[in-house]
């Protein structure tokens, strides 16, 4: 079958993901994009968001990535993430205590720190969002 | 024939060594194993990261345009090396081969005129190289990788980098480091990372079993926002890893250089051990031996 793609996720610390999928969408810097067998070359920055693996129609993973780069090519699609897990692995109180530990910091902080700060909070933010959908999903 | 109490003293004091260094190779022997599994595990990334730099630089070439990490700043008058070393010794030729490649760099660039600094990684590297260099070194890096290499020490160590870059004060960085073979294999390597050197690239790429020169990108890349907005997250994240990356081979290069030279120090003190005992036991019978003579000898004249 020629008609998968090899999916490819790695952490700088670890080989996270290398297997057969039908289908993954990535989170691109100017939105979601979905990655099926035969994509045209492409590079793409990634914002801090979940990765949907799709098997068979369904979704077969969701893996939360805080952000790094995407290449695609016709066969393979490599995902080089600063930070990745399993959304399933992550629990609703630590992100919300996440959330909320990133809203106190980003009152309290000077300019030079600013910018961390708010990279934290959108980290932040979008876990929880991400958390929220999922479970909307589920209950459907 | 020394006398059997300072035989005795000397027995039992490099047995006490012995215990030292048998001590020490087993330390380093778990740290090792600790290290090389981090250094194995990012090697998948750093090598993708590279390749999707190779695909980047590629489609570059005819653009003039390029970000200056990526294609430097035109001159190169002014050299950084970043010289990772250990902050501890006893670890054989670790730091010392590292230290007589780069100053034999130093000594060849400065003869061609170049102004050269450094970024000192490890006590022992600045120390041996304070004698002949004190001016040039900018800025001592004590303590990284003391409870295993962590990214966040790569990051801050290239957000010096890349600041300094930024201020021009230097053209052209290499970092110099051990690279873990095998724990007796040490191989001193210094690679470009900025500019970025597109021919150590692929050499690397060629030592890894091939794997991305043989899926070398065709077609030219789309980007997405754009190539510049990507350039500028992906340059500085390649830095970063190939930092971490060093000093990750580096951590394991050090336990491993270690613990073959604690290995060595053991069997000595061994050795050392039995020809002593051998004296010991010599001479000890030599003693027994002239007073029997004697006492035999005393005996008869009677």
């Amino acid at each position: 079958m020629t008609n998968k793609l090899i999916f490819e996720l790695v952490s700088p610390s670890a080989l996270l993901a290398s297997e057969e999928v039908d289908m993954v969408v990535v989170p691109g810097e100017d939105g979601d994009f979905g990655v099926l067998p035969g994509h045209a070359p492409l590079l793409s920055n990634v914002r801090p968001g979940t990765v949907d693996i799709y098997n068979d129609g369904f979704v077969s993973k969701s893996i939360f990535v805080e952000g790094g780069f995407a290449e695609a090519n016709d066969e393979r699609c490599t995902l080089l993430a600063t930070r990745a897990r399993e959304l399933a692995e992550i629990s609703p109180e630590d992100a919300s205590a996440r959330l909320s530990a990133a809203r106190d910091q980003i009152v309290e902080d000077d300019e030079k720190s600013k910018a961390a700060a708010a990279r934290e909070l959108a980290l932040a933010e979008a876990l929880n969002y991400a958390l929220e959908t999922r479970s909307s999903n589920r209950s459907i | 024939m020394a006398n059997l109490k300072e035989l005795k003293t000397r027995i039992s004091s490099v047995k006490s060594t012995q215990k030292i260094t048998s001590a020490m190779k087993m330390v380093a022997a778990s740290r090792l194993k600790r290290a090389q599994e981090a250094a194995e595990a990012a090697r998948p990334y750093a090598e993708r990261m590279e390749r999707m730099i190779a695909s980047v630089m590629e489609s570059q070439q005819s653009i003039q345009s390029a970000p200056k990490l990526l294609a430097g700043n035109s001159s190169d008058e002014t050299y950084l090396f970043v010289i990772i070393t250990s902050d501890r010794g006893l670890c054989g030729g670790f730091n010392s081969s590292i230290v007589r490649e780069v100053r034999n760099r130093i000594r060849d660039l400065l003869s061609a005129g170049k102004t050269v600094k450094f970024l000192c990684v490890g006590r022992k590297g600045r120390d041996q190289l304070k004698s002949e260099f004190a001016a040039s070194i900018v800025k001592t890096y004590e303590g990284i990788g003391r409870s295993g290499v962590k990214f966040s020490e790569a990051e801050d160590l290239t957000s010096d980098l890349i600041e300094m870059f930024e201020a021009d004060e230097f053209d052209i960085c290499t970092v110099v480091y051990n690279k873990f073979v095998s724990v007796i294999t040490q191989v001193v390597t210094s690679q470009q990372i900025i500019p970025v050197d597109l021919v150590g690239l692929e050499q690397v790429s060629e030592e890894d079993e091939g794997l991305s020169t043989k899926e070398k990108p065709s077609a030219i890349y789309e980007y997405e926002p754009s190539e510049q907005e990507i350039l500028t997250e992906l340059l500085p994240s390649n830095l970063k890893i190939q930092v971490f990356r060093a000093l990750l081979e580096s951590s394991a290069s050090e336990h491993g250089a270690r613990m073959s030279a604690m290995d060595n120090a053991t069997r000595n003190a061994g050795e050392m051990i039995d020809d002593l005992t051998l004296t010991f036991n010599r001479s000890r019978q030599a003693r027994i031996t002239s007073e029997l003579i004697e006492i035999i000898s005393g005996a008869e004249a009677l």
